[in-house]
């Protein structure tokens, strides 16, 4: 089948055809590239003119965090301390749960019950956060209350225990993944000079996994730092400077969301105060993620 | 041992339907083709043997430019093809076209998870062809001439993975057919295929070879013997020796040739 | 000898314990996740009733429903889902199928990988910025449902690329040798092998959609809604109205939020209620997930 000059025609536009599809996909692809864009700027763009009237050195040591009152404070610290001892909090519950749930799983357990776990625990991840929320005020406080009272009825130490639950399914899922693509041999290896399982599984399978592990920590990093809604309703929305646990604080976070429920007309203080603040939680993020990113690229392993 | 043989090694005429000149092919910098020129002659079944790494997969598909696909690749020298003496690996060449005429049996048989009927109608969709009727009467000739027809005529809507191994590669087959090839080149056909479905498919060799001209890779010795007019020995990229198979395989002017189709390495 | 065996009683000892840690700890997520829904079930399923589903919110916490809530959710999800879909798509098709290995194409990766791990906030602060306030879109049902898209975004380009590199390369080539162009060969291949995949994957990322609350306060989700969005089908002319796009609005997870924000505990059962439906929904979802991706094996075999 010979192809005729008219053939050469429809060629050519097939040609410009295909070159028109290909230009908007790569558009498609380049949106990712333009959401950072935007957030990036639109972040430093609306708080720069709270920078501008509020020194970075004030920003960074005032105790108090009260944009909105007649006495103004502008310092970050109280936001971040909640922020972080959240965090903290849900760190402590997570990894260590989720990691030795993941060494279960995936070294331990029998298959039929590996493969009736799993999707539970996704089902872990999947429950909105104001559920979360709910939970951690009205069943954990109350709960806590009896074995610890005093306990106020916003504290931060509900809502992180609770967060740190509600990150065990991203811990757990990524580290198991991670130890499962580990090769029987490796482990046979183990095996063979005597070794029982769980000297095998510390010493020999976690290692050879140590990237995705860390990689699972980082995400649950992520997950922690970036929670609203639990902290939001169980650890109150008021900002408190503190390293106690069991007393209210607000994080950034839930801070943004307490003055978006009020007005916020664009251009006022408060509008400005929830971009600042935002910025200092994505660069929080971001010094994260990139020091996540370099420790995995020093413990990449190559079987 | 790079041997060039630039005639057409015969004593009746034959038409020549594609040239190789002095071909030579690189993935990235590693040089895999060395020189290569040879002669196909049209509306006959010729055949590139030689031990596993020689370079014969490679040099079928630069035949219809599948290397195209894969980055780092390059191409020096000619393929013409003929009558109208295109270059198949020139620049300006589009290798959409060149797959046009020139189609291509894989080793593993690759059918579409597509209808029986889906599979072969799919190089006539890409050519424009829609008319349910049309479409129809091609695939039917196409499904006779892979000697397909009878066993799948009540089954053409069923999912091609419901036929069997050899069943599928003579689908595969049916697929290339169905838009008139100029050549057809398969690579390693019967490879995955028990010998029952081996013999049928180089049957049907023999008898397409009446309508369309064969390339055949294969590291089957015995079925290169059987099965092609012409054979082409390549060892480490080069082109060792090409002729007649008769004079091949009783004949071989080349000492290494004669290693290799005696069983002595490969 | 006699020491050998002692070392190894011990370590096997500390096998069993572990046995017994490893076992309590996967129970720790499984008891949560039970509690939860005991507790939510125990106080919110008394309340649920069509009155609920089919009531707007009030100061009376007894003739409080949902009714704002879950249809903002819906109108909400729609925006989202005919966002996400192409965007998303095509950016994992552009990726697997056509992106060469330059700075650009590693550009693009990083961005994805790093837009997973904003905070959800965040997010809502950006499209407070610039949808409600640049581009003027207002505290509308279409900013909500842009900012969803962009948020879900990453999962699903991911998911369309994991679908995609689940066929095989041999499919791509015999495509090529019978003449196809590179779209022919994506769009008659590619996208219908990887649909299921894909399905699956945004199913699933809508199902996250569905609990955001905190950027959309952000993006001012109101929390008090007594009429609904006008409807997108009208009885006169045009018969398709776009209205509904810009209109102020609540979703689901909000209400709850509001609910629950109330000291009296008439509302918090209200805020149960709420929860089990929005609990409801996305395991509805999760599971036609699951029927979606069985189905396309089914009809799928290499």
């Amino acid at each position: 089948m010979l192809l005729a000059r008219s053939h050469s025609l429809a060629r050519s536009l097939h040609r410009a055809r295909e070159r028109t599809i290909e230009c908007f996909l790569l558009l498609a692809a380049l949106s990712s590239v333009g959401i950072t864009g935007g957030i990036v700027g639109i972040l430093f763009y609306e708080s720069l003119p709270f920078f501008r009237h509020v020194s970075l050195v004030a920003f960074f040591t005032d105790p108090l965090w009260t944009p909105l009152f007649a006495d103004p404070h502008f310092g970050i610290l109280p936001l971040v301390v909640g922020t972080s001892m959240i965090t903290a909090i849900a760190l402590l519950v997570a990894l260590p749960v989720g990691t030795i749930t993941a060494i279960y799983l995936s070294e331990y357990a029998p298959h039929r019950l590996r493969e009736a776990v799993k999707p539970v625990l996704e089902l872990l991840s999947a429950v909105p956060t104001v559920v979360y929320g709910y939970f951690a005020l009205l069943f954990v406080t109350p709960l806590l209350q009896q074995v610890l009272p005093g306990l106020p009825g916003f504290n931060m130490l509900s809502a992180g225990l609770v967060v740190g639950v509600m990150i065990i399914p991203y811990v757990s899922s990524l580290s198991e993944d991670a130890m499962r693509a580990v090769p029987m041999q490796i482990r046979e290896g183990s095996y063979a000079v005597g070794a029982t399982r769980l000297q095998t599984a510390l010493r020999v399978v976690a290692p050879a996994a140590l990237s995705g592990i860390a990689s699972a920590y980082v995400l649950g990093f992520s997950r922690a730092i970036g929670e609203t809604m639990v902290v939001a309703i169980a650890a109150g929305m008021q900002p408190n400077l503190t390293w106690n646990p069991m007393e209210p604080a607000a994080t950034i976070t839930a801070f943004i969301v307490q003055v978006s429920l009020g007005d916020l007309p664009h251009g006022s203080v408060g509008y400005q105060s929830i971009f600042a603040a935002g910025l200092t939680l994505l660069l929080m993020t971001l010094v994260f993620n990139i020091t996540g990113h370099l420790l995995r690229k020093r413990f990449r392993e190559v079987y | 041992m790079v041997a060039i043989i630039g005639t057409m090694p015969s004593a009746e005429p034959q038409t020549v339907k594609s040239e190789v000149k002095d071909l030579n092919f690189y993935y990235g910098s590693y040089h895999a083709l060395k020189h290569i020129t040879l002669l196909v002659a049209e509306k006959q079944v010729t055949a590139v043997i030689g031990p596993s790494g020689c370079g014969k997969s490679t040099l079928l598909r630069c035949f219809n430019r599948m290397h195209d696909l894969y980055p780092g690749n390059r191409y020096g020298g000619e393929i013409i093809l003929y009558p109208d003496r295109i270059d198949i690996l020139g620049s300006q060449v589009d290798p959409i076209e060149i797959r046009m005429r020139v189609g291509m049996v894989f080793q593993k048989p690759n059918p579409f998870p597509k209808s029986v009927y889906e599979n072969v109608a799919y190089g006539l969709r890409v050519r424009g062809l829609s008319r349910r009727s049309e479409l129809g009467d091609k695939v039917e000739q196409a499904l006779h001439g892979a000697a397909l027809w009878d066993e799948v005529k009540d089954r053409l809507q069923d999912q091609a993975y419901t036929l069997s191994g050899g069943q599928q590669q003579r689908l595969c087959i049916a697929r290339a057919l169905a838009t008139d090839p100029e050549i057809l080149l398969f690579d390693e056909p019967t490879s995955a295929l028990d010998p029952i479905a081996t013999a049928r498919i180089e049957e049907l060799i023999a008898e397409l070879k009446e309508r369309v001209t064969i390339i055949i890779v294969t590291h089957n010795m015995q079925q290169a013997a059987r099965v092609s007019d012409f054979t082409a020995f390549m060892y480490l990229g080069g082109l060792v020796e090409f002729d007649k198979t008769n004079q091949i395989f009783k004949a071989p002017s080349n000492k290494l040739t004669e290693e290799y189709i005696t069983g002595r390495f490969g | 000898m006699a020491e050998l065996k002692a070392i190894i009683a011990r370590r096997k000892g500390l096998d069993a314990v572990f046995t017994i840690i490893g076992l309590l700890c996967m129970l720790v997520g499984l008891i949560t996740l039970l509690a939860l829904i005991v507790d939510l079930a125990l106080d919110g399923a008394p309340r649920l009733s069509w009155q609920f589903l089919t009531s707007y919110p009030s100061r009376f916490a007894v003739r409080a429903g949902i009714l704002s809530a879950w249809v903002g959710t819906t109108l909400v999800m729609l925006v989202t889902a005919a966002t996400a879909l192409p965007l998303g798509v095509g950016a994992g098709i552009y990726l697997e199928e056509y992106a060469p290995k330059n700075w650009l194409t590693e550009l693009i990766e990083i961005n994805i990988a790093n837009l997973a791990g904003v905070p959800s906030i965040v997010y809502g602060l950006m499209a407070l910025g610039l949808f409600v306030y640049q581009l003027h879109l207002g505290q509308s049902i279409l900013t909500a449902g842009l900012t969803l898209a962009l948020l879900i975004l990453p999962i699903v380009i991911i998911a369309t690329r994991e679908a995609i590199r689940a066929i095989p390369g041999s499919i791509r080539e015999a495509a090529y040798a019978l003449g196809a162009t590179k779209w022919q060969m994506v769009r008659d291949h590619v996208l219908p092998y990887a649909t299921g995949g894909i399905l699956t994957g945004v199913i699933i990322a809508l199902s996250r959609a569905i609990g955001e609350t905190a950027p959309l306060i952000t993006i001012g989700a109101l929390t008090f809604i007594a009429f609904l969005p006008p409807p997108p089908l009208q009885p006169e002319f045009p018969f398709v109205s776009f209205q509904w796009l810009m209109s102020p609005f609540t979703v689901l997870p909000i209400q709850m939020f509001n609910w629950i924000s109330r000291p009296q505990a008439e509302f918090h059962l209200n805020a149960a209620a709420a929860g089990l439906v929005l609990i409801g929904m996305t395991l509805a979802m999760n599971a036609l997930a699951i029927y979606v991706r069985y189905r396309f094996r089914k009809r799928i075999q290499w």
